[in-house]
């Protein structure tokens, strides 16, 4: 078990080494890097002094020490400029660099300096986490006991008309993605041409003060959509264990269907779902982004658009670095997990 | 002229529908009749689910071909801006309509005095052409790397899914805020990826006829030049494009492509081609361990024989489903890059970019951001549910 976490865990690094380089590699293409000089500088930059801005800052360099310099294995660089000026990636910002040290990347604790924000990407990435975590709280809160209440009857008597029921409205919310369920519920709860305004169309003011008036639609829209996957996937894994021998069995012995439901089947039915919802969680960083945009929430996904719209690049790196880990460490648990809640399964 | 009531408009977007439902109900005549001898799609007419869900496909499809090829439903000009009908509610009669113009904007105009009927409509007739084909070269790509991964295993299946795993943990919307941003376009960068990504389907004919008529080399080499003549032509003029990256085949490039829309489809390709990588190597794994592919192996077939002989076509029912259901996927990524103003133009009627847009004045005016959230809900359900239905009635045998 412990050899395969740590394989499991080399694997993991190996990969967010890749994405991030390509990320890297993305970012760091030139029409990009002119797009950030000028948006940094000025825009109305010639062609040369362009190149110099960049060359001045070490954007210029070979990707591979660009990179070994993000990750912190590579000494920042320190290159006197052009224009006289003496820069250094480790340089506290506006000072000269007396005391500066060698090494400032990632694995230094160093997330880098966000061309965006003007703050350190370490900073935001943090603050901006912990409001899409609230979110992703409540997300969870209202989506999984509901999926799998959900999964759950449907699947306890496969084709009666309360089957086809639920299984209609999971299918629904399925192929309801996030900006159109969420679009709808706006014009129907929040518009003053449909006049119920039961809700607030906009989340602006529940990142200081949450409450169900202003948070209630943007954790819907989210939920609805994976709520209706795992419910499909655990009412196949309830309608399957039904048809199991020792459910027929206790079924004969006189058990009441209540108990057969409760005390036999259920344990064995969530076993696939649990796997389904964590891997549900990269696919609700795609909700999270799409409704924080949406309403107006300035969390994650929020930050992510901003970085991707503008091309700061160190806050796009650790932004990708943040959903890569969440995916992998999901998967990884829930490998883990399905292992652990199922006795006929090894790791080897 | 006065405000139309909702019955009125109601009435009149039916009956501006009329080539669509007459469409329909010729399709739905036709295949009851005959559901008997059409196999697999006949099968779908005796589940009431798949009926509907056909339905509800059949008339984006309809309503896409008629108004973008025939210009048949559209009642105004998608583009075209009417001075003082700027987010006018629906029902709206049309100022200083002259005689030959549609005397009203059915649901209203838009935040640029657009007619939202006519954008919408006229948006299915992108997303009924670019999803399927999308998914279409997604397979393409999926069948050609996961058969061999699935069917070998070993260090290549090792590296394909590693790599598949790569693309899968990217979130999407980084993805395409990387690829389609218009910096990535000047670097060529979609350009070289449809370069490789539209050369799996010829990879894919040129094997599939290889392996099965490689024993009388007439008929092969006959077969061979027709159809990758016809495909690889198709391939230099999609991926060629004068005052671009690759301008190397100017001078047999048949047609352009619009930039931002190959940057849209290669984006999407790319983005789904691993999950189907990921089923087809599934299947493979399960189907070579059966009896026939024993056999096959026993008679001296070759690898891609097998692969493409026997595992493909014993794996068509799930793929087919996963095809359904993969279509409806690729219509919400394409909404979801209209949604983020990416890739098309933002002028462009399709419908995430008519949501995005009406989004920003949602609790005012609703009427131009509904519709096409409506409909984009309506096709990937309809899809759903014919999946769902395909999936029961071939259970069924």
């Amino acid at each position: 078990m412990l050899f395969f976490i740590l394989r499991r865990f080399a694997v993991m690094v190996f990969t967010a080494l890749c994405l991030t380089f390509i990320v890297f590699f993305m970012t760091n293409l030139y029409p990009n890097l002119e797009k950030l000089a000028k948006s940094e500088g000025n825009f109305r930059m010639d062609d040369a002094a362009v190149a110099s801005f960049l060359d001045n800052r070490g954007y210029l360099d070979p990707l591979p020490i660009k990179y070994g310099r993000w990750l912190g294995v590579l000494p920042g660089y320190v290159i006197e400029g052009s224009d006289g000026k003496t820069r250094g990636q480790c340089f506290e910002r506006g000072t000269d660099g007396k005391g500066a040290p060698r090494f400032c990347g990632v694995l230094q604790g160093n997330w880098g300096f966000s061309t965006v924000f003007k703050d350190n990407v370490g900073s935001i990435v943090a603050t901006r986490l912990s409001l899409t975590g609230v979110l992703m709280f409540w997300v969870m809160v209202l989506m999984i006991p509901t999926a799998l209440v959900l999964g759950v009857v449907a699947g306890m008597r496969e084709g009666s008309r309360t089957d086809r029921t639920l299984s209609t409205v999971a299918i629904t919310t399925t192929a309801t993605p996030e900006y159109v369920s969420g679009v709808i519920f706006i014009a129907v709860f929040s518009s003053s041409a449909f006049g119920l305004k039961w809700f607030k169309g906009s989340a602006a003011t529940a990142m200081e003060n949450p409450t169900f008036e202003n948070f209630f639609l943007p954790v819907v829209t989210i939920a609805l959509y994976g709520m209706g996957y795992i419910a499909r996937m655990t009412r196949a894994s309830m309608a399957e264990v039904m048809t199991a021998q020792y459910i027929r069995t206790a079924r004969l012995k006189g058990v009441s269907f209540g108990n057969i439901v409760m005390k036999h089947a259920l344990r064995n039915a969530l076993i696939a779902p649990f796997t389904v919802i964590m891997l549900q969680f990269p696919w609700l960083l795609n909700g999270v982004v799409i409704v924080e945009t949406l309403f107006n929430y300035k969390g994650f996904g929020w930050v992510l658009v901003q970085a991707a719209g503008n091309n700061d690049i160190e806050l796009l790196l650790a932004v990708s670095v943040v959903s890569v880990v969440v995916v992998l460490v999901t998967q990884l648990i829930s490998d883990i997990g399905y292992v652990y809640l199922n006795p006929r399964i090894s790791v080897n | 002229m006065e405000l139309l009531s909702w019955g009125e408009i109601a009435i009149r977007s039916v009956t501006q529908l009329t080539p669509v439902w007459v469409a329909l109900i010729i399709t739905f005549f036709v295949s009851i009749r005959y559901k008997r001898s059409l196999g697999l799609y006949g099968k779908l007419f005796d589940s009431t689910v798949g009926m509907i869900g056909f339905a509800l496909v059949m008339f984006w499809v309809y309503t896409g071909l008629f108004s973008t090829m025939f210009d048949l439903i559209a009642t105004h000009d998608p583009l075209s801006q009417v001075s003082g009908m700027k987010n006018k509610v629906p029902g709206t009669p049309l100022r200083g309509a002259e005689s030959g113009d549609y005397p009203y904007y059915l649901w209203g105009g838009d935040n640029l005095a657009r007619d939202v009927f006519s954008r919408v409509m006229i948006g299915s007739g992108i997303v009924v052409m670019i999803a399927p084909l999308a998914t279409l070269f997604a397979f393409m790509v999926g069948i050609t790397l996961g058969l061999p991964a699935g069917y070998y295993g070993g260090r290549l299946d090792l590296v394909l899914s590693f790599l598949a795993n790569l693309i899968l943990a990217f979130p999407v919307i980084l993805l395409f805020y990387l690829l389609v941003t218009p910096e990535i376009r000047m670097t060529g960068m979609p350009q070289y990826m449809a370069v490789v990504l539209f050369s799996f389907p010829l990879i894919f004919f040129g094997v599939l006829i290889n392996s099965r008529y490689y024993i009388d080399p007439m008929k092969r080499n006959i077969l061979m030049v027709v159809i990758l003549g016809v495909l690889g032509w198709l391939y230099l003029s999609l991926i060629n494009e004068a005052n671009s990256k690759v301008t190397l085949f100017n001078a047999i490039d048949g047609f352009d492509v619009d930039a931002g829309l190959l940057t849209v489809f290669v984006s999407v390709v790319f983005v789904n081609s691993p999950t189907v990588f990921r089923i087809v190597r599934g299947l493979a794994m399960d189907i070579k361990t059966r009896d026939y592919v024993a056999a096959a192996q026993t008679r001296g077939e070759g690898t891609w024989y097998i692969m493409l002989w026997e595992i493909l076509p014993n794996a068509r029912g799930p793929l087919i489903v996963d095809f359904c259901l993969r279509i409806g996927y690729t219509t919400i990524l394409l909404g979801t890059l209209g949604f983020f103003g990416l890739g098309l133009e933002s002028e462009s009627p399709n419908w995430g970019a008519t949501i995005n847009e009406g989004r920003k004045l949602l609790s005012i005016y609703p009427h131009p951001a509904l519709p096409p959230a409506i409909a984009l809900l309506s096709l990937v359900l309809g899809l759903n549910l014919l999946a769902d239905g395909l999936r029961e009635e071939s259970l069924k045998d």
